[in-house]
Formats: C-alpha cells, structure tokens, sequence
C-alpha cells in the first residue's frame, strides 16, 4: 500500500467521518483517497475547500460537533493551517492534522525533508501551546500512528500532528490495517455543540478578554501537556546495548539511518541508533539515559538541525554531539550516510 | 397579570455590553424572539465571530462556538456538515466576512451549504476602534480613512450581498436595517424566513443588516438612524436580491 | 536475503508500474518489500525512477545505496545508474532506446528491445510489461507465476484486453533471453 492511501484508510478505520483538505503535492492522495472512500459511507464528509485555511476551519466546525475530523498538507499548506491550528489547541478541540513534509522554506519543491520539524514540535502557531507530533518511519506506522492520533486527540481534546515526509507519502510496502471502530462505542463527549436540548446551552471560545481567565486557561493547558509529557512518550532503539555512538534520527531518515548503521556493523562499527516516535513529547529521558553507556550522539536529520536542539536540551551538556544534515529534499542513500558517520567514529577513536 | 412584554427565553439574563444606540443589542433580542417563536432553542448552534459581538455567547442561551476572525462561513461548513439537521446560523460583521472572510463567505454560497448568515454591516471596523471596513462608503471618515474614504486611495467598498446573490448556491439573500421600528420588523421576518428555509434544505442564505454604529461615525443615536436611510442604503440599496423558494409568505 | 532493484526511464513508460508489480509479486510471495516511487512536478515526459527492496528480513532503508539490478529504459537513465550498480551487478537495458551502452566491465549486461517488440501489439503500449517479463526471469526474484497473480488482480477489473496483451507481453519478455 502506499503510505498516504494506509494513512487515509487507518484515519476512516479510527472512525474519522470528516475530512476537508487543499490539493498540494506531495499529499494529494490522501485527499483523493478519502474523497472516494468517504462518499461512500452514509455518513461520511469530504469537501475539497477554497484554502488550507478554511479546511482548517472546517476541522474546526465538524470537531465541535463531536466528529473525527481531519485535513492533511504539506509544508506551505501547513503555514496557512496555523492559525486554526492555535484554534484548536486554545478551544480544546480534537483533530488529526497531517503534513507530509517537503522541500522549504517558501514554495519550496516537492521532494521529502524534515524542516517543518520546530513547527510542529514548537506548536507552530501563535500563543503558549503544544501539539502532539507523532514521526512515523514507514507505511505500517503511517496507519498505526494516525489510528492511534485520533484516540490521543480525544483523550487530550488537543490536535494531533503526523510529521511524515513526502517520501514516506509515496513510498509503498505491505500494510496490516488497523480494525474498524465502532463509531457509537467511542467514549461520550461531554463539551460537544448539538444543540442545547435536554441540558444548558454551552460555549466553546477561545476569548478570554481578563488577563487572569486567560492566564489559568494557559495553565490547564499546561497542566494538560505535563500529562501528555508524562504519558506519551515513545522511541525505539536498534543495536544500542553495545554502542560506542548512538545515532539520533527520526521518520523517514531514521530508516536510511538503520541502513547504514546495518552497514558499519558489518564492519565491525559499534554504532546504535534511537528513533523519537513521539517528537513532542520528546523521549529526553530516554536519551539522557543513554548517557550512562555512550558518550558520543550523531544526529542525523533531513534538515539544517532542529530535533538536534531537542538532544542537546535532553543532554544537559552531557556528550558529544555531532550533526550531519541534508535539507531541501536531498535523499541521502545508506552508503553517504554511513561514510559520514564511520568517519566521526574512527576521528573520535571509538574503533 | 397578563405580561405583554418580556425577555426571549432564548437570551440569558446578562445586560448587553454594547455602546448606547448599537444595532447589536436589537438585532441580538429580535434573533433571540425568532429562535423563540420558532422553537429552535434546543436545535440550533450560533457561531459568532471576531469583533463587537464575539461575546455573543454570553447574552444567547444556545450553544454557540467562536469562530476566529473571516472563518465563520468554513466553521459552519464543517458543523453543518456533521449535524445537517439542526439549525446553524454564523453572526458576523462586514470585516469578518466582506474583507478577510470574503473567500470562505463565496465559496460557501457557491457549495450551497445549508446555513444561515447574518451579516451585519456598520461600515466599520467597531471593535477595534473604527477603521475603514471593506463595507465603509466612499466620503466616510473612519480613523484609517482621514478626510473620507477616497476611491483612488482606497478604491470602492464591496457589494458583498450582491456578489452572493449571483452565486448559483444561495437560496435567500436580503437586505434589511434595524434604524427604524419598521425596519426592525422586516429584518425579524427575514431571519426567520432565513432559518425556515435552511430547515427545509435550499441552500445558503443570507440577510445583510445595516446597523448604526452612533460611537465610531461619531453620531447621535437618532442621527445614526436616519444616516442609514439617507446615506448607506443610498449605496446598499434594502430589499431581497435572491429568493429560489418563491415563497411569498414573508412578502412585505 | 537483501536484494534492490532500480527501474529508471521516462515519466510515461511505465516504470513505476513495473516497480509496484514487482513488489506486490513478492508481497504475494511472503517476502518483505519496499517499493520507493520517485516522483516529479510533472505527469508525463520527465525522468521517473523506482526503487525495490526485497529481503527475507525487516528492511531498514527502502534507499538502495547500491542496487544489484537496473532496469534501464532510456539514455539518460543509463547514465544516471551503470556507476551506481554493483559490482557483479545485473543491468537490463532497452535496447531500441539506448545507444550507448556501459563503460563498466563488471556487470552483466541484457539488451531487450522492447520498443521494437512492443510494436506487435495493439496500443503499442506494454514495452515495460516485455521488460519487466525479461527482468522476472533473469533476476529470478519471483516466479512468473506470481507476477502473473498480480497482473490479474491489477488489470483484471479494467479491460479485458489490456490484462490480455500484458499477460501475452509479460510471457513474450520471459521467453525472450535464453
């Protein structure tokens, strides 16, 4: 399967029934994916808006009504979603929201890179908040993860990010799909907008024109993310037990990463890598602990180092950190990769 | 005693915040008897907007969810959309959907998306302090169109109802004001013939509100009145520039 | 087992195709697969290249550093590719279309013309099906027989037809090379 159609077939399978989405490359299939699936459900909503903008803003609307609801871009359509974005975090609304990154900054071009990286870790739009940003490496987790982001994105009320890229998109592999939830025995929400009967009236807003109001509003919010630090990290490692230097890699770079360190251990090259799932929350405990075995980190990122400030932020000044990165949509092959990092390693004299 | 006269039941018991002479306040009490008389309480959702009546919610005993600034109509897409049977109108002024909201506005109506909009048009941005709005008549003073707004500098405001009404998805458009007890019966009407028609699934409508802003033109209440009259339905001419349903039940 | 295989030619000819048959063939097969589609701006014309990891095992990089075997469709392709082989590497190349022909000395060599065969059938459209049945055979990564699943399950809810003329094609590559 290709990895936008497992993406868009987990996100119906999770129950998602509202999809509003902008033609941009390198993501179109997921909106002609759910264009034809959609239509097909009795109950199911797929518009093709005037702007990333109003998709966005559709998300918003279907969301207060109580549905999954999703858009999806990539990288310049994401800059646009933002200010809905903020939206959702502030309203406490659920939504999945997909960026298969590409060649930026600007128009760009359509090849896979992981730039969008700060923007989606750091929130992205405007004001104190965080999103949930999930880094998927191949077509199986694009399934799993976005299943799973729909689930988060309600137990949280908070928009949930996939950070894929344009290859991971495109590229093709055999896929286990996810089973159909029942869209009745999902957990009752209790904030919804459906007309008031039967119970007061409610709101949902995001003004809250007294500066104490609003500062306890950032606080529940914060208080939110300090549960979601707590319980939702994950990351993987691969041959870390007897690393001499850990590989720091996510997505779609993590794969060519494995790559390569498959090659130096051929060698005889005692390297290992950890893989962030979860981007934010970031695995810094993880990969502080791992300071107790291995003092030298390499990171790897198809970007000019942005999840590199996140290990040194997790390293507190303990090991070396070295970073290699290639932005604007260059793919690196597992031999560039692995001369690069070997030649770290016997510089450092670790073999 | 017989009570001939009392607050909508749709209305919560909060004193409206709005400048003496504001057209909010009435156009807020005349939605609130609509919904009333209409027995919509417990199946309509109300989306207001960014500017003078963001705070809408406080005042309506219905649910209602805050759209950011332009984004009502997408908002109410999406919402309408996921409840196609209830009643889902958006509230919003000539900024928001005649300047920054104006794409998602006409792409609403040319989807036929089946809510309603009350537009309410005072020519200027009110909240944050009166600047020219996309709606401000050529000649109006405003605090970003010293000495009026002149169409060299400025160019010419947007006829947004009319550009709707050419949009093969909207079923119901009009035009009406709320500077006159007259007046403020017709715009009752249209809201109402607004949601009925929504009801029964023709599409996108709309009624476009001219409401005086005494505060920001600098008028007396009274003078803001008659100035809608006089001068701005001069240039936004009151009346109903689409109706598909050939329903003549509300003529007037 | 870890073995990658480059399909490279112009947008339009197919080579994309051969790659996804190729790797649903081995899906079919039980084998672990990755098939990387390169994609430009444009739908037609262009370069367009394929990449497919097969391995008995989880593959890590879906990025072939090295592949052991390249389809090669046009010039351009040709020299994008023949230095990026394998020592003891296979390279199929389409003869009706390339002129040169590799500098390299370690690398097994098949010249197919399949443009030329392709002429025979109607439509004159299925020269990556010839290819790809040249390819099947000699790269012995799958059996003919379940690339002929996959053209069934592919094109067998279109066209009659067309699943006919890509069967017969496929079978005309196969017996081709010796």
């Amino acid at each position: 399967m290709r990895g936008n159609h497992a993406l868009a077939e987990a996100a119906v399978r999770s129950g998602c029934r509202y999809y509003f989405g902008y033609p941009i490359t390198p993501q179109n299939e997921v909106p002609e994916y759910m264009s034809e699936r959609l239509s097909k459900l009795e109950d199911g909503v797929f518009i093709q808006a005037e702007s990333e903008i109003a998709s966005i803003h559709m998300v918003i609307g279907a969301s207060m009504a109580g549905g999954r609801a999703m858009t999806s871009s990539s990288s310049p359509g994401i800059s646009l979603k933002q200010e809905g974005i903020s939206f959702l975090a502030a309203l406490e609304l659920p939504a999945v929201i997909v960026n298969m990154t590409r060649g930026s900054p600007g128009l760009g071009n359509i090849a896979p890179a992981q730039s969008d990286y700060f923007q989606a870790t750091r929130g992205g739009g405007h004001g104190d908040y965080r999103t949930i940003v999930l880094g998927p490496n191949s077509c199986q987790e694009l399934a799993d993860l976005t299943y799973k982001a729909f689930d988060l994105a309600d137990e949280y009320r908070t928009p949930v990010v996939i950070l894929g890229d344009g290859m991971l998109g495109q590229m093709m592999e055999p896929v286990e799909l996810p089973p159909e939830v029942q869209i009745k025995k999902l957990p009752h929400k209790d904030w919804t907008l459906t007309g008031a009967k039967g119970r007061p009236s409610r709101f949902i807003r995001s003004l809250l024109l007294d500066p104490f109001e609003e500062e306890e509003h950032n606080w529940k919010l914060m208080r939110k993310y300090e549960r979601i630090t707590k319980e939702e990290v994950s990351w993987e490692t691969f041959f870390a037990d007897d690393a001499r230097l850990m590989v720091v890699a996510f997505g779609i770079a993590a794969r060519i990463a494995k790559g390569a360190i498959k090659r130096m251990r051929d060698e005889g090259l005692k390297v290992g890598l950890i893989r962030p799932i979860s981007l934010w929350p970031f695995p810094s405990k993880a990969i502080k602990e791992l300071t107790k075995k291995v003092r030298h980190f390499f990171v790897f990122e198809m970007n000019m180092g942005q999840m590199l400030e996140d290990v040194k932020l997790a390293l507190e000044g303990n090991g070396e950190v070295h970073f290699y990165g290639r932005p604007g949509g260059i793919i690196l092959t597992p031999l560039e990769i692995s001369r690069v990092i070997s030649s770290y390693y016997y510089q450092k004299k670790l073999g | 005693m017989k009570k001939v006269f009392s607050r909508p039941k749709s209305l919560k018991k909060t004193p409206f915040h709005y400048c003496p002479g504001c057209g909010h306040s009435i156009l807020h009490r005349i939605i609130g008897e609509v919904i009333d008389e209409m027995n919509l309480q417990e199946r309509i959702i109300g989306i207001p907007p960014a500017g003078c009546a963001v705070l809408a919610y406080l005042y309506f005993d219905i649910d209602m969810g805050e759209a950011s600034h332009g984004r009502g109509a997408a908002l109410a897409t999406g919402m309408k959309r996921a409840l196609p049977d209830r009643i889902v109108f958006t509230y919003q002024g000539d900024g928001d959907i005649a300047a920054i909201g104006t794409a998602e506005t006409i792409h609403a109506a040319a989807r036929g998306e089946n809510f309603s909009t009350i537009f309410v048009n005072n020519g200027v941005y009110g909240m944050t302090g009166g600047q020219m709005a996309p709606t401000t008549i050529l000649g109006q003073t405003t605090t970003t169109s010293p000495g009026g707004r002149k169409q060299k500098r400025d160019g010419f405001p947007v006829n947004l109802s009319e550009m709707l009404a050419v949009a093969k998805g909207s079923a119901y458009i009009e035009r009406t004001a709320v500077n006159s007890p007259a007046n403020i019966l017709k715009t009752k009407k249209a809201i109402a013939k607004a949601f009925r028609i929504q009801a029964e699934g023709y599409g996108f409508s709309l009624i476009e509100v001219l409401s005086p802003c005494p505060t920001n033109w600098k008028m007396e209440p009274i003078e803001a009145c008659k100035w809608i009259d006089d001068v701005m339905a001069v240039h936004y001419p009151l009346g109903v520039l689409k109706d598909v349903t050939g329903d003549k039940r509300d003529a007037h | 087992m870890l073995i990658k295989t480059v399909f490279s030619g112009f947008g339009g000819q197919g080579v994309i195709m051969m790659g996804y048959l190729l790797a649903v063939a081995c899906m079919y097969e039980e084998k672990n697969v990755t098939c990387l589609p390169s994609y430009g701006a444009e739908v037609r014309g262009g370069t367009a290249n394929c990449t497919v990891v097969i391995s008995t095992e989880e593959i890590a990089s879906p990025v072939a550093s090295e592949p052991e075997f390249a389809v090669l469709m046009n010039n351009p392709s040709l020299f994008r590719f023949q230095n990026q082989v394998q020592s003891g590497g296979t390279i199929f190349l389409n003869s009706s279309m390339i002129e040169s022909r590799p500098v390299r000395g370690d690398l097994d060599i098949f010249e197919i013309p399949v443009n030329d065969l392709a002429k025979k059938f109607p439509g004159n459209k299925v020269a990556n099906m010839i290819m790809l049945g040249a390819f099947i055979k000699k790269s012995d990564l799958v059996s003919l027989d379940a690339m002929a699943r996959v053209l069934k399950d592919t094109f067998g809810n279109r066209n009659p037809a067309v699943l006919k003329s890509n069967r017969s094609a496929l079978q005309l590559g196969y017996d081709y090379l010796e």
